[in-house]
């Protein structure tokens, strides 16, 4: 779950990670009384997509009426297709240098990581990586201060601006550690003087730990869809193509949109409805699917955990129930292969053995289905 | 021979009592594991499949000595149990159980290093030296021995893989299921470094996904330390950036992760890419 930037800096506040001071606004008037009370003001509109400012969505202003022009201006914005209904205003502290910090969790080394860099700002994916330091953090250890002295020497970072260094880093793990966070990131890291500042928060939590991060907002990023799935226990991903695809298992739907792709179709939906799902589930699942409206149903049943008749019978039961009037493509293999077709074949519902067939025949259909409509 | 386990391994259900638990001790047992005791908390005495049961893991040992442990938790219990199996000196621990947070799996990672144990998942389908020994929920018939060794990070796709492979008469030595999290125990280049060693492997095959970097890892590690053939195929092609597909580490994340950017590594280092999963087969045949 990804936090707007005030959301991760209200964090920081908390853990007494230095931040700019700042209020957040939902009105123009609302900018302009808290531009008076902060001076010059940086105004920044809080989407959840990143390069805000490529995209013109962070503004500066030096009196209030400019504040509140820049509001108006911004709240009549969309970022990467996200209204902006929330600005931050903060004081300007404009930083002698912009330093990168981030804590991440790191795949390949199963363990937390430290990316630092002087050269701050700017897409990290954009900095050489020599430019760039890392530090892995052994979780049984956890964070010592001797970390950031190393990252501090390679850094190139000295004086008093180490000791801030250190301590930052320390407030920051432990925010990562107590919040589940699976990323951290302060970019830029301000650099004033001798002390460092957060100009920046993104704060991402680990989305499986938030049935024990209760007291955190919430920040809902899912289509209507996508969120009804999600309710259900089901992966669900909106893909806006023709052909709704189910399949049981992240890997085999993912391979049936591929195929869908190479044969020239294109798939409305990604939809797993897992390994051993009961026909409450499956039903479910279909429900679902149909839900989307979609020009061509392809099913993909490959049964080991999961069986074929207690799938069958879900659509059979769907069919009766809402009436399917799409054209349907329904491969079934595996455990319980023969009742399944079984049931399927008393409902008139034809089956296939090979997937490639099935989605050949399911992107043809499609095709005929575009034809018909234009 | 087969890798990490066999005919003697000995094994621990950690929640034997619960639905998962009892169904795939007993398909196990079909299998022909040697499955030696059960822990659930509070359900000592009781009996699941033959297979005794007991409150701890400890005490499990004490009575049954066992090298290997799968474990059927619920999420938020399974670091706890996790620690349990490690310190009592479970050396293969299978976790099972999807939506394990991150800090959790990391914790659990270290203390597996710290007790020169080895993970498999979580959020895998487990292991299985065809013939010998299952440590999974994966369905039986499926697999059968052979001079294929599989690694996957997904299940279903796999068992889609490895019942082609069957067809075409061609059966596996050992099949290992990474998981789909993205922080799992064993990735693509430890399994790989064990197949190189195994005589009764004569080529690989290795079912990777969009997210993360174990296939480009992989890819290097093959062209320095492999001489086996390697096939592979990668799913998630036609999937969008920014988006997780199904499984918690299979999503394209700033820029990284890529479909191309893993053929690209895999096919620079002279290894096969299937564009279809049912293509594998003959590009092994072309390569045995």
């Amino acid at each position: 779950m990804k936090l707007y930037e005030y959301m991760g800096k209200e964090l920081f506040a908390l853990q007494q990670i230095p931040v700019p001071r700042g209020r957040v606004v939902e009105t123009p008037e609302e900018a302009e009384a808290v531009a008076k009370e902060l001076g010059p003001v940086v105004v920044k509109s809080q989407v959840l997509t990143g390069k805000r400012g490529k995209a013109g969505a962070i503004a500066f202003a030096d009196t209030p009426e400019e504040a509140g022009r820049e509001a108006t201006r911004l709240l009549q914005m969309e970022v990467g297709g996200e209204k902006v209904t929330r600005l931050l205003l903060e004081e300007q502290l404009p930083p002698d240098k912009e330093l990168y910090l981030s804590l991440v969790v790191e795949g390949e080394t199963r363990c937390p990581v430290v990316l630092a860099s002087m050269h701050g700002g700017v897409d990290i994916e954009e900095v050489p990586e020599e430019h760039i330091v890392k530090h892995t953090i052994d979780p049984l250890l956890g964070y010592h201060p001797y970390i950031a002295r190393e990252i501090c020497h390679q850094l190139g970072l000295e004086g008093k601006a180490v000791k801030s260094f250190i301590a930052l880093l320390g407030k920051l793990y432990q925010l990562f550690q107590e919040k589940d966070a699976e990323l951290l990131e302060i970019n830029p890291l301000g650099l004033r003087g001798e002390d460092l500042l957060a100009l920046d928060a993104k704060v991402v939590i680990d989305d499986d730990a938030l049935y024990r991060q209760k007291e955190l907002p919430v920040v809902e990023e899912k289509t209507a869809l996508e969120k009804k799935a999600s309710e259900i226990g089901l992966a669900y991903v909106d893909l806006g193509g023709d052909i709704a695809v189910m399949a049981n298992g992240a890997g085999i739907t993912m391979a049936t949109l591929d195929l869908v792709q190479h044969f020239g179709g294109t798939p409305a939906n990604f939809l797993d409805f897992g390994g051993g799902a009961s026909e409450e589930t499956a039903y479910s699942a279909l429900e679902l699917l149909l839900g989307t409206e979609p020009r061509v149903i392809l099913i993909n049943i490959f049964g080991g955990i999961t069986r074929c008749d207690v799938v069958a019978r879900a659509f059979v039961n769907v069919m009766q129930s809402r009436g399917i009037t799409i054209p349907f493509f329904f491969r079934l293999v595996g455990t319980k292969e023969e009742e399944g077709r079984q049931i399927l074949q008393e409902a008139g519902v034809e089956v296939f053995s090979s997937m490639e067939e099935a989605v050949r025949q399911a992107v043809a259909a499609s095709q005929n289905q575009q034809g018909r409509r234009t | 021979m087969a890798i990490y386990i066999n005919q003697n391994t000995r094994v621990i259900v950690q929640g034997i009592t619960g639905n998962q638990g009892s169904f795939h001790t007993g398909q196990m047992l079909d299998y022909g594991t040697r499955i030696v005791a059960g822990v659930t908390p509070g359900k000592q005495g009781q009996e699941i499949q033959g297979i005794p049961v007991y409150n701890t893991v400890k005490t499990a040992m004490s009575k049954h000595p066992a090298e290997a442990s799968i474990l059927f938790a619920p999420a938020p219990f399974a670091k706890d149990a996790a620690l349990e199996a490690l310190s009592a000196g479970i050396k293969i621990l299978v976790l099972i159980p999807e939506h394990i947070p991150l800090r959790d799996a990391m914790e659990i990672m270290a203390a597996a290093r710290y007790y020169g144990a080895m993970v498999v998942g979580p959020n895998t389908f487990g292991l299985i030296s065809s013939g010998q020994c299952k440590i999974g929920i994966m369905p039986n018939r499926t697999f059968v021995p052979g001079p294929i060794g599989v690694v996957s990070r997904s299940g279903t796709l796999c068992y889609q893989i490895v019942s082609h492979l069957k067809e075409e008469n061609l059966g596996t030595t050992t099949v290992v299921g990474l998981g789909g999290d993205r922080v799992v125990g064993q990735h693509f280049i430890d399994v790989l470094r064990e197949f190189e060693q195994d005589p009764e492997t004569q080529a690989v095959v290795m079912v990777g996904e969009i997210g993360g970097s174990a296939e480009e890892e992989a890819a290097a590690f093959i062209r320095e330390n492999l001489t086996k053939p390697v096939v592979s195929y990668i799913a998630g092609k036609s999937a969008p950036p920014g988006k997780r597909m199904g499984h918690a580490g299979a999503i394209i994340e700033r820029g990284r992760g890529t479909f191309q950017s893993k053929e690209k590594a895999l096919s620079e280092s002279g290894i096969k890419v299937a564009d279809l999963p049912q293509k594998i087969s003959r590009l092994l045949r072309e390569t045995l």
